[in-house]
C-alpha cells in the first residue's frame, strides 16, 4: 500500500492529515503490517492537551503492546470510536476507516518537524 | 540471550522464507512467529488444519531395559504402565516440587522418545545425565531431528493419503512408526492446540520435502503454515500450560492444576514429598483462568488485585477468537480468589480493569 502524498509522517510511523486547524492522525501501513493483527487501541480522552511526539496511547497486536505517539500538539477533538468493536480496521484501512484521533492543531509550524511521503518511505521501506 | 549468541536454524528454515515467515529468536532458534496473520493461522487450525515447525523442541532417545523404572524416579506421572506405542504427558520436578520441565514420553517398540521444551533442552539433558542409571543409554537429537505438527479438524483427511499407517484409527496419545511421503517417521496423535492432529518426528534432512509436500498437496484444503504466535493463542484457549508461564521452577504442577498427572501412588520421585504436602495443606496460590470484562488485553506480569489488595500476577494473556473474541488470561492467585465467579482486577497501565475467574479450559472442541 502506497503512503499517500497528501499526508505528513513521523519517524515513529504515524501519519497526520492537516485540514485547516484540524489534524487527523493514524498509523502507517508499514506500522500496521509490522504489528500484525491489531486487537486493541487505547487513545487519549477527548479534551486532553497533548504535545508533539509525546506518548499518548498504545496499539496492541495479538503478541505485543506498542506505544503510540502524537505527531502534532493540540487538544484532542475526537477519537475513532468504531475501533473499539473493530480494531482490525487499522490493519485493513490504515489511511481510511482505521484513523485513530483528531487534534485541534496548536502550532502549524510543527509541520516542519514531520516528513513527506517520499522521505518517510526512505525510513519505512529501506 | 546475548547478541553474540549464534541463533540456530531448523531444517525447515528455507521453507519458512518461502512463506514470508516473520522470524524471532525462540529457545535459541530462529523460529516463525507468524506467516500471514496470527488470527488467520488460528482460524486455520480451529476450522481446517495448520502446519507447525516445532523442530526447536528437544528430542531425546532413551534406551535400555531399565528406562521406565529409572524415569519413574525423576517424574510425577506413571511410566511403567505405558503400553507400547503410547504417549503420556509428564513433568520433571525439583525437590521443592517446582517444575524442571513438562514433557511427553513416547514408548516406541524398542526405545523411548522424550520430547522436552526447546528452552529447557540443555537443562534437561544435563539433568538426565546427572541422574543417569546403569543400562540407560541417552541420545540427544535436539536440532538434528525435526518435528512437524499438523493440527486441526482436517488433519486425518490430509495426512491419510501420505502415510502407510492407519492414522484414522490411531488413538489419541498413541503413536505409530511408519513413513510419511516415503520417509521414516514416528507419527503421534498428540498436539498442543486443543484440536485433533498429529506430530511427525522425522529426520531433519527429510523435513523440507514433507513440509513442502503437505502444503503443496493440501493448500486447497485450507492447510496453512502456522507460527508460534498462533500456537500460543491456541494452547492458552485450550487451557494447556506453557513452561515459563503456568509452570516454572517455582510454580509446581499442583499449583498449575495438573494433579491429574501426579501419581502419588508412586513410592519415590524427586519432588514427591513437597507436592504431597502442598496438596494436603491446600493453602497454595494457584493458576486461575480469567476473562477480562473490557477490551483491554491482560499481559504477562500485570498485577492482579482482589477488593483493592494486590494478590498475584498475570502469567499469560491473549485475545481469544474461540472464546467469543474476549481477552483471556491465567493468573497465579491465592486459593480464596481462584474460584469461578470471583471478580478480580488487573492493573493495565495504571488503571484497574475487572476480570472474572472462570474454570479452565476456556475452549473445548466439540467431539
Amino acid at each position: 500500500m502506497a503512503d499517500p502524498d497528501n499526508l505528513l509522517y513521523s519517524k515513529e510511523h504515524e501519519w497526520v492529515k492537516i485540514d485547516g486547524d484540524t489534524a487527523t492522525i493514524g498509523i502507517t501501513d508499514y506500522a500496521q503490517n509490522s504489528l500484525g493483527d491489531i486487537v486493541y487501541v487505547e487513545l487519549p480522552r477527548v479534551g486532553k492537551q497533548i504535545e508533539q511526539f509525546g506518548n499518548i496511547g498504545v496499539v496492541e497486536s495479538v503478541k505485543a503492546v506498542s506505544d503510540l505517539f502524537t505527531p502534532v500538539s493540540g487538544e484532542v477533538l475526537e477519537t475513532n470510536g468504531s475501533l473499539e468493536a473493530d480494531p482490525a480496521a487499522v490493519n485493513r484501512e490504515p489511511y481510511g476507516a482505521g484513523w485513530l484521533f483528531k487534534v485541534k492543531l496548536k502550532d502549524a509550524g510543527e509541520k516542519s518537524n514531520l516528513l513527506s511521503a517520499s522521505d518517510y518511505g526512505k525510513i519505512a521501506h529501506d | 540471550m546475548s547478541a553474540s549468541t549464534e541463533l540456530r536454524r531448523t531444517a525447515l528454515y528455507d521453507e519458512h522464507g518461502k512463506h514470508n515467515a516473520r522470524l524471532v529468536p525462540f529457545a535459541g532458534f530462529e523460529m516463525p512467529v507468524q506467516y500471514s496473520s496470527i488470527l488467520k493461522e488460528h482460524d486455520a487450525v480451529r476450522n481446517r488444519a495448520g502446519l507447525f515447525d516445532l523442530s526447536h523442541m528437544g528430542q531425546f532417545v532413551l534406551e535400555g531395559p531399565n528406562v521406565a523404572a529409572w524415569a519413574e524416579t525423576l517424574t510425577i506421572n506413571a511410566i511403567e504402565t505405558m503400553k507400547p506405542m503410547q504417549a503420556r504427558y509428564n513433568i520433571f520436578c525439583n525437590p521443592e516440587g517446582g517444575a524442571h520441565d513438562d514433557t511427553i514420553f513416547y514408548r516406541l517398540a524398542d526405545r523411548w522418545l522424550l520430547v522436552v521444551n526447546g528452552a529447557n533442552a540443555d537443562k534437561m539433558w544435563a539433568h538426565l545425565n546427572a541422574n543417569r542409571a546403569q543400562d540407560v543409554h541417552l541420545q540427544n537429537l535436539h536440532g538434528r531431528n525435526a518435528l512437524i505438527a499438523i493440527q486441526g479438524p482436517k488433519s486425518v483427511e490430509i495426512l491419510k493419503s501420505h502415510v502407510d499407517v492407519d492414522v484414522a484409527s490411531l488413538k489419541y496419545y498413541f503413536c505409530a512408526e511408519g513413513n510419511v511421503y516415503g520417509r521414516p517417521a514416528v507419527i503421534a496423535r498428540t498436539g498442543y492446540t486443543g484440536e485433533d492432529g498429529f506430530e511427525l518426528f522425522v529426520f531433519g534432512e527429510h523435513a523440507p520435502e514433507i513440509w513442502a509436500g503437505l502444503l503443496r498437496d493440501h493448500a486447497s484444503d485450507g492447510l496453512e503454515p502456522c507460527g508460534l504466535g498462533a500456537r500460543d493463542v491456541l494452547r492458552l484457549e485450550a487451557g494447556m500450560p506453557l513452561y515459563g508461564h503456568e509452570l516454572t521452577e517455582a510454580i509446581t504442577p499442583v499449583q498449575a492444576g495438573l494433579q491429574w498427572a501426579l501419581k502419588t501412588s508412586k513410592p519415590e520421585f524427586i519432588g514427591r514429598n513437597a507436592l504431597v504436602e502442598q496438596m494436603e495443606r491446600d493453602t497454595y496460590d494457584r493458576i486461575a483462568g480469567l476473562i477480562m470484562k473490557g477490551r483491554a488485553p491482560a499481559r504477562e506480569g500485570y498485577a492482579v488485585y482482589h477488593e483493592g489488595k494486590p494478590v498475584g500476577e498475570i502469567r499469560s494473556g491473549s485475545v481469544a477468537p474461540s472464546v467469543g473474541g474476549q481477552n483471556i488470561a491465567t493468573a497465579l492467585v491465592p486459593k480464596a480468589t481462584a474460584t469461578a465467579g470471583v471478580t478480580l482486577e488487573v492493573d493495565i497501565r495504571g488503571t484497574r480493569h475487572e476480570a472474572t475467574v472462570v474454570p479452565l479450559p476456556f475452549y473445548k472442541r466439540a467431539k
